[in-house]
Order: structure tokens, then sequence, then C-alpha cells
């Protein structure tokens, strides 16, 4: 959510609105599909030069997000503006500018190259389908990429299996934007990585950011890393949103309590989140293909009432950000208790 | 007299390349009960140290040590009957990916009452009950059902505790922990981890904890070793090792942190890249890639003992406090 | 990263991979050397291969009492030179082995390529109608196609292609529905490359290494089968200097002159042998890096 809703749409990157995704599993001759909910929903804003971090667990439907926003999948419902275009009803044309303007940089960087081709060709790839330039022109560019994400131009000629975990990271950045896209969507690029390799690949998105003005949406289960690189936050689960809204306010006063499962499970050191308490939640992630009825984290909410076991509760806006739950008033105060209990 | 005593631990794995020097003379001790966490990158030897101790190099890794000793007899020396007594018994280890690591072909039942019946001789109808005890004791509701499922029909962390389960089935005086939960979801380790320092302490287990994640190390142990490019680098206690570390990549690594950061735009990084097989320096490991180092840093480091534990540096020192200072 | 020699291409690595198994060396120049005898046949041969002499029929080899030096391996029935037969029998077996493995990693790698990329209807179609080639006897099924398309060289190599067909198919048709899942195949097709670019380009590359294994163990395949046929009389016909069709003409004199059936037999064998040893060696060169 930008923190200024007076903003003209047609400034936004991508802005989506009740974006849903459903897959029909298991369809067999004699057999009707179960109907798998990824996503249910999604309303979101990014703007030019800002990150929105998407965070959740498995089967929230993040990777499915990502997926519908880099337009590998459309989605079941749901609008989707890019750039001012609206997706679901594009021309091919048009559809050819749309896939020019986001592009996607991937978890393994031992599976997003391709074993069997020179950086140079996986480069220019992008450019030899939607370009007229000449190989030439196309070399050049290619090594000037490199040089931007911080690699030396002479390695063009090499493969990717002579590439360290980090390096290979960043030759999938510079395909990234190779097209000079205004939107990189973000699947856990630095999960795979060490601590000291995710840090430079941390650096050199923030420096592309500040130069190249890029909008991007981040996909992380690390809330230290969401921390430090995100603008703006949505929780996710199940599929649903839970909270969204600005970093600050999230990180320092979760309301929800996903949320706050969520920071206070991360393995910190433990002065890293001032919202956070020490929380364990019970039980297991239910299966997606079975969503509990009502609020969908009802199941392993230490708040949960007997109205949240029945109805599920819609994404309000609240102490400045927006909210998906019954009991976000009563949190609210007790936070507030805790707090000034504390401090 | 340590429960567990490793010292001189090298192991390489010879390639038509040059050989990999996977463990460069490793030093360590564990007490009876303690939890010592062993925290590294990739390529810093931590998971192979531990599977050197429990025989699990595969080809055509090389093992040598100057003792490897645990309660007292040396692993290395004794015969392969009695090696295998130990390790299974009063070592156990459980490993990264829990769908990887359960036998997809046996129901979890037989996993857990194998080294039951194995190890303790125990008949079927006794090793099921105590099965059924153990899954209760880490925590699996409806434990009679699970005995009889697939581990293809559990979720990531319930592998994870039937893998827990299966380790501590025999009581071992050792647990050896290889990233236990780094393929799990984040809610779903914090409990892990709470099972993990609760069965520790319940069962007065020494633990080791492998990790790359800080965090989940600074939880549950007692003491923190910091493993690079093969070798014990800093080895602490755990809560002053992030107060106060002394060793240049310890301070390097806790600063490239992202939640650390303390809100600057840029982390710090590690110039450089860890050694490989064939550009190995000759004096102390970390010195091309250290701020501080210095024309004697061309000489392998000596291990210094300070109050608080040992250093792997010719300089040893707090640069954070001088930095900060 | 920078070593101080530049780092090894792929081909490289592999022929360091290759040199260190000694059976697919041995395979290897085995192969070469009955290349070269195949290819130079005309001009080191001592006969034509169907020059007949009656006054020197069934003579035993040189080393042999009554044997000539003119005839080192001997003659057959009707006074052709063994040797000379053997050595234009190598030009037709290679013709025959490359050919059908040629036409079979074609037709196959195509329709593996397509029905794992495409899947739905045509993938079941495909995959059904191998599995109908599979059930059927090999070499009874290439009699059928023979008997029904009339015997001869060509007609032999076409049906034992049809025989060895689903086991490209199913190879290519795996490599492919594996490799279609990789993210770089995703970033391809979000980088705008259509349907024939995936397949092609970015896809087909990453399933050689199992199609190169198969192709070289069907090599050997190809060889026996067509030998096999020509045996029966349903191949190459005579006075064609096939080795399969030699061992035909051969078999009244198995007592008598062991040397008519000994040979050849043993020129299939070593032939045989030879591409398996290096089919292996392949394989074991080629796979590690398939899990990279």
């Amino acid at each position: 959510m930008s923190a200024t809703p007076a903003q003209d749409k047609s400034t936004a990157v991508v802005q989506a609105q009740g974006l849903s995704q459903i897959y029909r599993i298991g369809q067999g001759l004699l057999r009707p599909a179960a109907l798998l909910h990824a996503a249910q929903n999604l309303s979101f804003r990014i703007d030019a030069g800002r990150t929105l971090a998407v965070v959740g667990e498995s089967g929230c439907g993040k990777s499915t997000l990502a997926r519908m926003v880099a337009l590998a999948e459309a989605p079941a419902s749901g609008s989707l503006l890019m750039g001012g275009i609206q997706v679901a009803g594009a021309s091919g044309a048009q559809h050819s500018i749309l896939r020019q303007r986001v592009q996607m940089v991937f978890q393994n960087p031992y599976a997003s190259l391709n074993p069997r081709q020179r950086i140079g060709q996986i480069l220019q790839g992008p450019l030899q389908i939607n370009t007229t330039l000449n190989p030439q022109a196309q070399r050049v560019q290619a090594a000037q990429m490199l040089e931007q994400v911080g690699l030396r131009p002479e390695h063009i000629d090499r493969y990717p299996h002579m590439f360290s975990g980090g390096q290979r990271q960043r030759i999938a950045i510079a395909r990234a934007l190779m097209l000079s896209p205004s939107l990189l969507v973000a699947d856990e690029p630095v999960s795979a990585l060490d601590v000291s390799i995710q840090a430079q690949i941390l650096n050199l998105l923030a420096d592309l950011q500040a130069s190249l003005g890029l909008a991007y949406l981040f996909i992380s289960h690390d809330l230290g890393v969401v921390r430090h690189i995100a603008h703006d936050v949505l929780v996710m689960y199940l599929g649903h949103t839970m909270e969204q809204g600005d970093k600050k306010t999230i990180f320092e006063r979760p309301l929800h309590p996903y949320t706050q499962a969520l920071l206070g499970s991360t393995p910190t050191l433990r002065r890293g989140f001032p919202g956070a308490k020490r929380m364990v939640l019970q039980g297991e992630l239910p299966s997606p293909l079975a969503p509990p009825s009502g609020c969908v984290f009802s199941t392993r909410c230490p708040h949960a009432t007997l109205r949240c076991h029945k109805e599920r509760p819609v994404l309000q806006a609240f102490h400045g950000r927006l909210i998906a739950c019954h009991e976000a008033a009563t949190l609210a105060e007790l936070t507030v208790v805790a707090d000034t209990g504390t401090h | 007299m340590p429960l567990l005593d490793i010292a001189g631990l090298y192991v390489d794995f010879p390639s038509h390349q040059g050989v990999l020097h996977a463990v460069d003379d490793l030093r360590l001790q564990l007490e009876a009960g303690e939890v010592l966490g062993i925290v590294g990158e990739s390529g810093s030897g931590k998971s192979v140290s531990m599977m050197a101790l429990m025989g699990l190099i595969p080809f055509p890794g090389r093992v040598r040590a100057q003792h490897l000793s645990f309660a007292g007899q040396d692993i290395l020396r004794v015969n392969e009957t009695t090696r295998r007594s130990i390790v299974g018994k009063d070592i156990a280890m459980i490993f990264q990916d829990p769908m990887t690591s359960l036998n997809p072909c046996f129901t979890v039942e037989f996993q857990i009452t194998e080294s039951l019946r194995l190890h303790k001789g125990l008949t079927r109808k006794q090793a099921r009950l105590r099965a059924c005890e153990l899954l209760e004791q880490v925590g699996i509701a409806d434990p009679i059902k699970r005995l009889a499922a697939y581990p293809h029909q559990l979720s990531g962390g319930m592998s994870q505790r039937v893998m827990i389960a299966m380790a501590i089935a025999c009581q071992p005086k050792l647990l050896i922990a290889d990233e236990p939960t780094t393929a799990l979801d984040v809610t779903v380790q914090a409990q892990i981890l709470d099972l993990l320092a609760t069965l520790q302490k319940e069962q007065d287990m020494a633990m080791v904890l492998i990790s790359h994640n800080l965090g989940v190390v600074s939880e549950v142990a007692q003491r923190v070793a910091v493993m690079y490019a093969g070798q014990i680098v800093e080895s602490q206690n755990a809560q002053k090792i992030f107060d106060a570390p002394e060793h240049p990549y310890t301070q390097a690594l806790l600063q490239a942190m992202p939640e650390r950061s303390s809100g600057q735009a840029r982390l710090h990084t590690i110039a450089g890249m860890v050694p490989g097989m064939l550009d190995r320096p000759p004096g102390c490991l970390f010195a091309p890639r250290c701020s501080r180092a210095q024309a004697q840093c061309a000489t392998p480091a000596p291990v210094h003992n300070t109050p608080q534990g040992q250093v792997r540096c010719h300089l040893p020192g707090s640069a954070l406090e001088e930095q900060m200072a | 990263m920078d070593a101080a020699k530049p780092p090894l291409t792929p081909t490289r690595e592999f022929w360091l991979s290759l040199r260190q198994n000694r059976g697919a060396i041995a395979g290897l120049i085995t192969v070469v050397c009955i290349a070269l005898v195949a290819l130079l046949a005309p001009w080191i041969a001592p006969y034509s291969p169907i020059l007949t002499d009656n006054t020197v029929f069934l003579s035993p080899p040189a080393w042999q009492s009554g044997g000539t030096s003119a005839h080192w391996l001997g003659t057959d029935a009707i006074g052709r030179d063994i040797l000379s037969r053997l050595m234009h029998g190598a030009r037709l077996s290679l013709f025959i082995g490359v050919a059908v493995v040629a036409l079979s990693v074609v037709c196959g790698t195509a329709l593996g390529l397509l029905a794992g990329y495409l899947r739905g209807v045509f993938d079941v179609l495909v995959m059904r109608c191998m599995d109908v080639i599979l059930t059927l006897p090999s070499l009874l099924l290439a009699i059928v196609i023979v008997a029904i398309l009339g015997p001869g060289l060509m007609n032999a190599m076409l049906a034992v292609s049809i025989v060895v067909l689903p086991h490209y198919v199913r190879i290519t048709r795996a490599a492919v529905i594996a490799q279609g899942q990789r993210d770089y195949v995703t970033a391809a097709r979000l980088s705008g490359a259509g349907h024939l670019r995936l397949m092609l380009v970015e896809i087909l590359p990453n399933c050689a290494a199992p199609l190169i294994v198969q192709a070289s163990l069907g090599l050997s395949t190809a060889i026996l089968d067509a030998a096999a046929l020509g045996f029966l009389g349903l191949g190459a016909q005579p006075p064609s200097p096939e080795w399969g069709t030699m061992l035909a003409d051969a078999r009244e004199f198995v007592l008598r002159a062991w040397w008519v059936v000994t040979f050849p037999g043993l020129a299939i064998l070593m032939t045989v042998l030879g591409f398996n040893l290096l089919g292996d060696g392949l394989r074991d060169a080629l796979d590690p890096k398939l899990k990279r």
C-alpha cells in the first residue's frame, strides 16, 4: 500500500485488484477435479523505485502470486494493470510490450540458467526474440549488462557451471534486465545463498533499484531480509492476505496474530525485531485443498473466537494498515498495554 | 573426561584436479549434556566433520585424525562391528531434508522400531509400544495412526519429528543435528528447535547443532564454533560470540546479516570468495579477504586461548569495539 | 574464479572423464579401426568380395595345413576370399548401424519432443503406440514388417528402425518433461520465446546426453538385428557380403569348414562389443553432468 493514496493511477508500475487463482488438481476420467484456491483476492500497488515484499510460509500462495504478476499464468479472476495497460484484455502487440515490462528472477541459481548455453547466449536470448539488433550490438549490450551486475565482461563466453551460486544469481539478474523492465519479480532470490553472498546480491538489487528506478515484487520467507529491503509488506497465509502495510508499521507494531507469530518465530538474535515476542505456534499448516472454514488462520490462532471459526474476516484499514482479523481492535489494545508495560 | 574429543581431524577428497581439504586440523571437545553449535557457510566443512565422526564419508574421501574419541573409545581405531554398535545407538544424527531422509518404502513404525530391535533387542510388540511413546514425546498427535503412515503422507514438520524420534529411540549420549530446520517453514522451525531443546534437557544428551543460520544456533547452543574453509576459526560462549566476536570472519559474518543492518541502505559484504581446491592460501585461510590482514598473516594462524574460548587468528580482538569507539 | 589455466569447456571435461575408462577407450579404438577398415575397404581388400574362384573353394586359413597365404582367412564354398568379404561387410554393417540409428534418433526425438512438450491427447496417443511396439518381440516384429514389405536390405533397415523407435521416444519424452519444469525454460518463456524456440533451442540440447548413450548402444543392436535378419534370409540378399548373410550361407559348413562361420561371427562380436563398451563409457562420462 502506498503511503499516498492520492497518487495518480497511471504512475503505478503495477496495480493488482482482487487477484485470485484456482488450480484443478487430479482430474480423472470419472472423478471431478479438486479445486485448489491458491490465491484469493489479492490487491496491491507498487510504484517505481519501491519494493513490495510478500511473506508467508509454504502453501500461502506467494509463488502463485509471483507467477501471475510475471505473466507466467493468467489469474482466475481479478485485474492486473501494468503501466496503465490491462493485462486481461491485452492484444498480441500489447502483450509483447507487457512482457518486456516485467521480468523474473528465480530462487535456484543452479536451475535458472541453461547449462548448455554460454552466458552471452543466455543474455542475448531476450534481445534476439524481442528486438531487431544485430548480433554484434546484442553482444555489446550483454557485456555492458554483465559489468552493471558486477561481473567481468570477458566472462561472456563461459558456461554457467563455471560460476558460483552468487555469480549465477547476478547473471540471472542481468538476464532479467536485458529488456529494461520496470518491474522485477524476485521469487526468493537470496534464499539459496550464503549470508555473505546474500549481502552482495541485496546490495546489488538496492543499487539497481536506485539507478534504474525499478519496482520490485520481492517474495521471501526470511523476515530479516524483508526488513532490510522492503518498503511495503504483504503477509499471506493459505492464499489470503492477513496483513498489509508499509514496513515500519508492520514490523514495529504487528497486529495480526499470524504476523506476530512469524516475527516471534524467526530465530533472530532477539534484539532484531522490536515488535516481536517469542512465540511458538501450535499445530501444522492446513492443506490448501481443505482450508479451515471462517478465518483460515483460526485453527492455529491463540486468540481465535467462535466468530473466527465461522466467519471469514474482510481486509479492512485499521491503524495505518490493512488487516483481516475479527479481533484486531482487541489485539490492538492488548499490544498497547504490553508495550507500555515493558518499556 | 569429555564425551567427545576430536583432535587433528583431516578429511580430504582427492580428484584428478587436486585434493579438496574439506576439514583441516579440526580440534573439538564436547562435555556430556553440553550443546555446541557449529556455524559456517557452504564449503566450511561443518557437515563433513560430523559425517566423518559417524563414518559417513563417501568414497573417495579420506579421514585421518590424531584421535577421534567418543566416551573414551577411539572410533577410528576400533573394528567395524564395535563402531557400528556405537554409531546409531550412542551417537545419533538427524539430517536436513526430512523428505529424503526417511525411507519411502517403509512405514514410520518399521523405521523407528528398526534401531530399537537392532540395538536394544526388543520384541516387535515392545518396540511398537516404545515407538508410540517416542512419537508422543516428539509431539505428534494421534501416534497410533501415524505409526502406520508412510513418509510421503507426512508433512515436513512431522517427518522431522519422526526423524528425531528415530534418533532418540536408543537414548543416545550425543545427538548431531545437521541443519535440522533449514528445509522447514519458519513457524515449524520454532517448534522443532523448542522440541530439540526440551529433549536435550530431558534426556541429558549432548547435542551438536550445525547450521548456516547464526540465529538458529544462538537459540539452543551454549557454545558456538565458527568454521571457515575447513577450520574452526573461533569457538566461544554463545551469548558472548554475538556481542564480542574475536575473529574477523565472525565479525564480518555478523555485519553481513540483514537483521543487524540497523537501517543502512547497504549491507557490509566480505570481499573475495571462499578458497577452492586450487587457491588455498599458504597462511591464514581468511587473510586474502580480511580487512585487518598484516604481513604475518601469510603464515598459518595460531590458536589463541582467550578467557571465553579459542580464536585462530594472528590478531584477534574486537574490531567491532574499535569501530564503535 | 580466475585460475592460471583457462577453465575447461564441457567437451574437454567430458573427454578427460572418458579417458579414464579403459573399457571405453578399448571400445573406441575398436570402433575406429573397424570404421577405418570400412572406409578403406575398396583399396585395402586383396580381392573383390563377389569374385568367385572355383579352384580354391573352401580353402582353410593361411596358418592351417592346406591354406595358402593368398587367402589369409580362407575362402567360402564358391571360392570368395573371406577377408575381403569381411572388409566390405564392415562397410555394410556400419552403414546399416548408422542409418538405422540416424533414422530412429531423428524420428524418435521428434516424436518424444512433441509428446513431452505438448502433453495431453497427443502424448497419450504416441506413448500407447510406442507401448504396442514394445510389447511385441522385436525380432518377430521386424520379420513381420519385412515380410510385408518384401526382403531386402533397405526394408530390413526400415523394420529395425521402427522396432527400436520406442526407446528413443521414451528417453526424449522423459528428458523433455523433466527439463520443461526447470526455471531456465520458464525464464525463456517469460522473455517471449515461442514453442519452437523453447523446444529446439532451450530444451533439446539438455536432453542430448541420454540420447547419445542410447544411440551408441543402439548401433550395436541395429547391427545385430540386421545380421539376424540377414541370417534368416530376410535382410541383405546374397551375394552381398553382409556378415549375417555370410553366416546364413555358411550354416551347412559349420563342422567341415569352421572358418566360414567363425570369422563373420567374430566380426559381429567385436563390432558389437566395441560399440557397447564405448556406449557404457559415454554414459559414465555424461551422466555426472546430468546430475549437476
